[in-house]
């Protein structure tokens, strides 16, 4: 672009210019192409072109946030890349999943993976693997994916909060039992506050304080006459302790009538023994006068047979 | 030319009050021509030649670009010239220039996606909202604005090819094709060469800013940071950024010239002191920025 104020150039001056120009425009554009062939390689080696993978499927029964390019982590390292989601025949989603073979032995046969969306931010989808000396996990291996979705609790959060408002709702309302309880206890904070106090708000009014406090008076005056009944001069106490000490009199000389009692009867022990040993006597005393009753009433019907008044012993026949 | 921007209104009082302003015949249409509904169809098929003779030149001088034939050593040597101009001289200020805009963009962005808590998003939002769009639109606005300034330049692009010396273009002859090949074409390639490069620096700038703000001089991020990157450019989005590129610097470079030529051509008066072309450009890029948004995003 030659410029009409500039002077003309020499042409040796001019040829020179020339050929700077046109190396200046080569370095540029030999520059520019390697820029753009670096960026490409990088890129390329970004999205993981060069890396050797292995594919994992998992199925899920709603592929909502799982997009081309999302990672699969496994404790919060990505170890893998979601390629493609496809609707399968039986109505799952497949999300076929590129592994590096670098990774893959991260996962194992009994790996699990989960798939979790928070309210904020996008899909994640994890890998867990509690033994890691399990067998690998082979290329092209289909495993079911777990869900966890908090949009979908809410919901049901919802629900049971909505229950709660209305409860509170009910519990706060001008005529609930929690108002009315609540206007009960202030009126009795306002009828213990009253002249009677506590007492008049646990009578339900004054008056009925009133008569209790009145009744109070009438015990107090009895008591006081009680007392002076009881425990004053000629009173019932006084005579009772005089009853008392002659009462200890009679008690001592029941004890001493009781000791001579004891007396009569440790004699009347030893005589019942003597009784014991005398009936034992009469035993033998009794058959010996047996024996002579016998002997007697032998001598009797001796005599008798003996004798001429004996009677006629003979039986006529006719 | 000289008069063009200029309104000529003579007031006449005359004693009947008919009249009472009249406009100089020299006007351009004026408020009373576009509201007649006659002027419409002529207005309505001059915007679709016009438009017309935009595709069918741009066409023309792509296919001149493609053709072995143009680089001969003369095109060669203006096509050297102008890459020179339009690239070689405007590459450091460009790149020192996007590279504070994108240090301060970065940093805010950075900054605010940590304070919410979401800085794991900041990395992606960056290289989606520097590298994929603001750096090629801020890169083919700086050539656009560049040629415009050559364009006020008497001794640019446009007095050469309608200079009389060549002898080859006449007023309201269209160029030959050997016009289009010496001028025409190495503007072209120029232009859209001089966006791409300075899109292309400017992006790798950036990706390596955002990597050290993010990081720092750390090297251990560079996987993760891979991994992002390899996110945000998945075929689609490389396509359509490359695409956009190419077509920005198709478009900065052929309508401004196009414009130029057509006004020279046709014996369009220029009626103003805005670069020819300039609405035309800038409505072009903003439907091949929100083409590209809708393929991306929608």
């Amino acid at each position: 672009m030659k410029n009409s104020a500039m002077p003309p150039l020499e042409p040796a001056a001019e040829a020179q210019t020339v050929a700077s120009l046109e190396a200046k425009a080569i370095l540029l554009l030999v520059m520019m192409v390697s820029l753009i062939c670096g960026f490409v390689l990088y890129l390329m080696f970004a999205r993981g072109v060069f890396e050797s993978t292995q594919e994992l499927v998992l199925t899920s029964d709603d592929s909502e946030g799982v997009i081309a390019g999302m990672d699969l982590t496994f404790s919060g390292f990505p170890i893998g890349r979601v390629q493609r989601t496809e609707l399968a025949d039986d109505g799952k989603v497949r999300i076929a999943i590129r592994v590096p073979r670098k990774q893959a032995h991260w996962l194992r046969t009994s790996s699990v993976f989960t798939m979790e969306r928070g309210l904020v931010g996008e899909t994640r989808i994890r890998a867990f693997t509690g033994v890691l000396t399990d067998p690998p996990l082979p290329d092209g291996a289909t495993r079911a994916v777990l869900r966890g979705d908090t949009s979908a609790e809410i919901p049901r959060l919802v629900a049971s909060v909505r229950a709660v408002l209305d409860n509170l709702a009910n519990m706060t309302a001008a005529d609930s039992s929690l108002n009315t309880s609540l206007a009960n206890v202030q009126g009795a904070t306002a009828r213990l506050g009253g002249r009677y106090g506590m007492l008049g708000g646990a009578l339900g009014s004054d008056e009925n304080a009133m008569k209790l406090i009145t009744a109070l008076d009438h015990v107090n005056a009895l008591l006081a006459k009680t007392d002076q009944r009881v425990f004053g001069q000629r009173g019932v106490m006084q005579d009772a302790q005089a009853t008392i000490v002659q009462l200890n009199a009679v008690l001592t000389d029941a004890r001493t009538s009781l000791k001579k009692v004891d007396g009569v009867l440790a004699e009347a022990q030893a005589v019942g023994a003597n009784a014991r040993l005398a009936s034992g006597d009469l035993g033998a005393l009794r058959s010996e006068v047996d024996a002579s009753l016998r002997k007697v009433t032998n001598l009797v019907d001796e005599i008798n047979r003996k004798w001429p008044f004996a009677r006629d012993t003979e039986i006529k026949l006719p | 030319m000289h008069c063009a921007g200029h309104f000529f209104i003579s007031i006449t009082v005359s004693p009947s009050r008919t009249n009472a302003v009249r406009y100089d015949s020299r006007m351009h249409p004026t408020l009373q021509s576009t509201l007649q509904p006659a002027a419409w169809r002529l207005k309505l098929s001059r915007l679709l030649a016009s438009w017309w003779y935009l595709l069918h030149l741009g066409a023309i001088t792509l296919v001149l670009a493609l053709s072995p034939s143009t680089w001969r050593s003369a095109n060669r040597i203006a096509a050297a010239r102008l890459i020179y101009t339009s690239t070689w001289q405007v590459l450091p200020w460009f790149t020192v220039l996007s590279t504070l805009v994108s240090l301060v963009m970065i940093r805010i962005v950075l900054i605010t996606a940590m304070s919410y808590g979401l800085s794991q998003y900041a990395l992606e939002m960056m290289v989606r909202v520097l590298v994929l769009e603001l750096i090629p639109l801020a890169a083919a606005l700086f050539v656009a604005l560049r040629a415009g300034l050559t364009f006020n330049d008497r001794g640019g692009f446009t007095e050469r090819i309608s200079a009389p010396a060549t002898n080859d273009l006449a007023l309201s002859d269209s160029p030959t094709l050997a016009q289009l090949r010496r001028d025409l074409v190495p503007q072209v390639i120029a232009g859209t060469f001089a966006v791409l490069s300075l899109a292309i620096v400017s992006s790798v700038i950036v990706l390596v800013l955002a990597y050290l703000n993010v990081y720092g001089l750390s090297p251990w991020g560079l996987e993760e940071y891979t991994r992002t990157v390899g996110r945000v450019f998945d075929p689609v989005v490389s396509v359509g950024f490359a695409l956009k590129s190419i077509l920005f610097g198709l478009a900065v470079a052929t309508i401004p010239s196009v414009a130029v030529l057509e006004m020279r051509t046709r014996g369009i008066a220029i009626g103003s002191s805005v670069q020819p072309g300039a609405i035309r450009l800038l409505s072009v890029l903003v439907v091949i920025e929100a083409c590209m948004l809708g393929v991306k995003y929608l």
